[in-house]
């Protein structure tokens, strides 16, 4: 754990760039003009290329060099960006994302896409002056810029800026040495200097900009154009200005400095996940701690004790929401890629399909999200694959050609609510009832809810593409989608219209780190019960106890509900308490009672996995550590309401 | 032949003494608190808190189809460390009494006989003689990956895993 590999640094980096290199392209091919865009992707492309050469990524400098030349000229105007260019660009930088990761690459690979490059850049004979204005008259413009201090130590070099500017035409430098500092204060490594240019130019306020573009972010520049009614023939005198314009000057180079230092408070660390994680243990243990603590500080007389008891509770709550947030990330980067995907999938089955992003600022947990990404692969595929129509087939139906995906993200209490909507054909029910006879799942003519027959579709080994195509049909199933969102402890809705399309709703926790639970007794032992799943709890009379003897079923509300006595499927072997609960836990839609012998409380839980021995013993999904140091299995839900559904069918058919 | 020697814990079970290579032993804890695990094995019938980390408890009486007698005032946790399906994990073992650290060199053990043995010769790494006595060095990773469920047991009870 000492250091970090510099090489796995710069593939973090090289992921990062080449992530807002492909998230500009797939703007670009939006909004071809957009300067913006355009640097930014420019801009990528030269960190990686330099950064890549630095850590002996030759091939991958080289690759990245020609692009860079060929993304030059779209920046400099003299080529637009046509979808031609920026579809070979982005398969460049699939390219370049090989080489970064180390992954093998065909031979000859680079030089082909280069040579498509090439010709793209060639084919793209727009007229150069649409892009650039028609030579305008020279305009004269006052430039001042000056370096962050330890700019010359990160490497920027002030002289070919200075260079790049005399380029753009006549220039007259003065250099500003007022911030450079007395003699025995003076670190040579830093830079003190402050330069102004009167530039006289037919080039635009861009062309001044570009100049600048890598150093931006950390330098303060200031650009004004001089009007004719200015004095032009004495300009340093100007300048130099009266001792209150100078004043002016300075007060609002501070105020630049200013906005320097609020955007660096706005600057990252990476971070290894790993160290994250190994974080969040200790703040693990210190929750388990600090409830023994609690515990022992209630039990006592001493009120210094107990004070600081409560102290520590504070502290360790806060420090865990505090640990929480730090390892929330944005959905954008779950969001983000399947920009790329729908690009790509509207070639793959020539269906226009429009992407739309919603709550991408929504946060989750960064082990979330990162197993959230394949079932939301697949889930957008099949809005993509099945659920779209082809143009002609929409335009035939009424609808707009392009059909609408959207992902939309929003926070509701400790869950994240995530829709995948589609405005397609909506799920073919008649088809869904035939496959799913012909698999066995049903029975013919056996009567459902649109719901159930809806959710046959997570049913294992139920796909209801006719043909498989490249894009679904991979042997993953919906029900690999459905088991991979309840391993986060999240549960899958689908709902569907004919004809207007489907909308598949997942909820998933914020964090599978630390949950609140319902603490409860069965037998000697001591269970947790996620709280999420928890709809409430109701006391089983011993009337209703004995009389359910024959059948597990209470009526809450004028609804059955199956139960389960967890002493018998637990084998505790002890005898009922009299006065036992029922905790009605649900999925979302189905519901459950488990009867318990006591009900003891909430519990902040910090959800500790069980050894490679206990793992598989579906009834549990974890284990923590209680205030007296003893532990609790925390109840795996969906699987005891899975138990109690087969249960009471098997109730239906003795019955 | 190798001549190198061993470091190793002996402790009891049942009357028989085992040792357990000293460099796997993480701690001996007196009785600890367990939580049991409803359905799963009765070899690793129980779960303990070690130190802030939930880690299996493991009982060998059960793999060398031992009876299982009461803990008495002598009953310990040998907490190892040992890896279980390809990760390093932390697991406790029952010991009706733990003795000391001894040295164990090569040529006092012996290759485990075909026959003369009661237990599941492939559960037991070598034996070791010492003072006319038998000392068993019991092959943990074959116990861990049969789950400790000896022939007999395995066609009782089938498992619970999926």
């Amino acid at each position: 754990m000492s250091g970090l590999d510099p090489i796995e640094t710069f593939r973090q980096e090289a992921q990062e760039l080449l992530e807002q290199v492909e998230q500009g392209l797939l703007d670009l091919a939006h909004r071809p003009g957009d300067r913006d865009l355009i640097d930014a992707v420019f801009r990528g492309l030269h960190t990686l290329k330099g950064s890549g050469a630095m850590f002996g990524f030759d091939a991958l400098a080289a690759f990245t060099h020609h692009c860079e030349t060929a993304f030059d000229r779209v920046r400099k105007g003299e080529v637009p960006a046509t979808p031609r260019l920026v579809a070979c660009v982005l398969s460049a930088q699939d390219h370049m994302r090989a080489l970064a990761e180390g992954r093998p690459v065909e031979p000859g690979a680079g030089e082909a896409l280069l040579a498509d490059l090439h010709a793209a850049v060639e084919g793209g004979d727009a007229p150069v002056g649409a892009a650039e204005p028609a030579a305008p008259d020279a305009r004269k413009w006052k430039i001042r810029f000056s370096l962050p201090a330890d700019a010359l130590v990160n490497g920027a070099r002030p002289l070919p800026l200075l260079d790049e500017l005399r380029d753009l035409g006549d220039c007259h430098v003065r250099v500003v040495t007022d911030d450079v500092p007395m003699l025995e204060d003076l670190v040579p490594t830093e830079c003190h200097l402050a330069w102004e240019v009167l530039l006289t130019t037919p080039h635009g306020r861009d062309a001044i900009d570009d100049v600048f573009i890598f150093v931006i972010d950390e330098m303060t520049l200031e650009v004004e154009e001089l009007t004719a009614s200015r004095d032009l023939d004495n300009p340093m005198a100007e300048a130099a200005g009266s001792p209150s314009a100078v004043k002016a000057e300075k007060s609002t180079e501070t105020a630049a400095a200013q906005d320097t230092r609020a955007a660096k408070s706005g600057e990252t660390v990476r971070v290894p996940a790993e160290r994250l994680d190994e974080m969040m243990d200790r703040v693990g243990e210190l929750v388990i701690a600090q409830s023994r603590l609690k515990q022992l500080a209630s039990s006592s007389l001493d009120t210094a004790l107990r004070a600081v008891a409560e102290e520590i509770e504070r502290l360790a709550a806060e420090m865990r929401d505090t640990m929480m947030v730090v390892r929330m990330v944005p959905v954008i980067q779950l969001f983000g890629r399947f920009r790329r995907l729908i690009h790509d999938l509207q070639n793959d089955t020539g269906k226009k399909i429009d992407l739309h992003i919603e709550g991408e600022t929504t946060e989750l947990d960064k082990t979330v999200i990162e197993r959230l990404a394949d079932p939301l692969v697949h889930l957008v595929r099949n809005a993509a694959d099945h659920g779209l129509e082809t143009p002609e087939q929409r335009l035939a139906a009424g609808k707009p050609e392009a059909g609408v995906i959207r992902l939309s993200a929003v926070q509701s209490g400790a869950e994240v609510l995530i829709t995948i909507t589609d405005d397609g054909r909506g799920v073919d029910r008649d088809r869904v009832r035939a496959k799913a006879e012909e698999n066995g799942l049903i029975t013919p003519g056996q009567v459902l809810t649109d719901n159930e027959l809806l959710n046959l579709i997570f049913a294992p080994g139920f796909s209801t593409a006719a043909t498989i195509t490249n894009l679904s049909g991979r042997g993953v199933g919906m029900d690999v989608v459905k088991k991979t969102i309840e391993g986060l402890r999240g549960s899958l809705d689908i709902t569907s219209n004919p004809g207007q399309g489907s909308v598949v709703s997942l909820r998933i926790p914020l964090t599978l780190a630390i949950i609140d639970g319902l603490l409860i007794r069965v037998g000697a032992s001591r269970f947790v019960i996620p709280l999420a799943n928890v709809e409430e709890c109701v006391e089983l009379s011993p009337a209703q106890d004995l009389r359910s003897t024959g059948r597990s079923l209470i009526t809450l509300r004028d609804e059955l509900v199956p139960f389960i006595r967890l002493r018998e499927q637990f084998k505790t072997g002890s005898a009922p308490d009299p006065h036992q609960k029922i905790v009605v836990v649900s999925t979302g839609q189905d519901r459950v009672g488990l009867v318990v012998d006591q009900i003891l409380g909430d519990h902040q839980t910090v959800i500790k996995p069980l050894s490679g021995f206990h793992a598989d013993i579906g009834a549990f999904s974890g284990a923590t550590i209680l205030g007296d140091g003893g532990v609790a299995l925390i109840l795996d839900i969906p699987t005891l309401v899975h138990l109690g559904q087969r249960h009471d069918a098997q109730m239906r058919v003795a019955g | 032949m190798t001549q190198h020697a061993i470091e190793a814990l002996t402790f009891d079970l049942q009357g028989e003494t085992f040792a357990l290579e000293a460099g796997l032993v993480r701690e001996v804890l007196d009785l600890l608190p367990e939580t049991e695990v409803p359905g799963a094995p009765p070899f690793v019938g129980a779960v303990i808190n070690f130190r802030g980390r939930i880690i299996p408890l493991v009982d060998l009486r059960v793999a060398f189809e031992m009876e299982r007698g009461d803990p008495t005032i002598d009953t310990r946790i040998v907490v190892i460390e040992h890896p279980l399906d390809g990760e390093p994990a932390l697991i406790g073992l029952r010991a009706d009494k733990v003795h000391e650290v001894t040295t164990i060199t090569h040529e006092t053990t012996e290759d485990v006989p075909r026959i003369g043995l009661r237990w599941r010769t492939d559960f037991i790494r070598r034996l070791a003689r010492r003072d006319g006595d038998l000392i068993v060095i019991p092959d943990l990773d074959q116990i861990f990956a049969a789950r400790g469920q000896t022939a007999s047991v395995t066609s009782l009870h089938p498992t619970q895993a999926r």
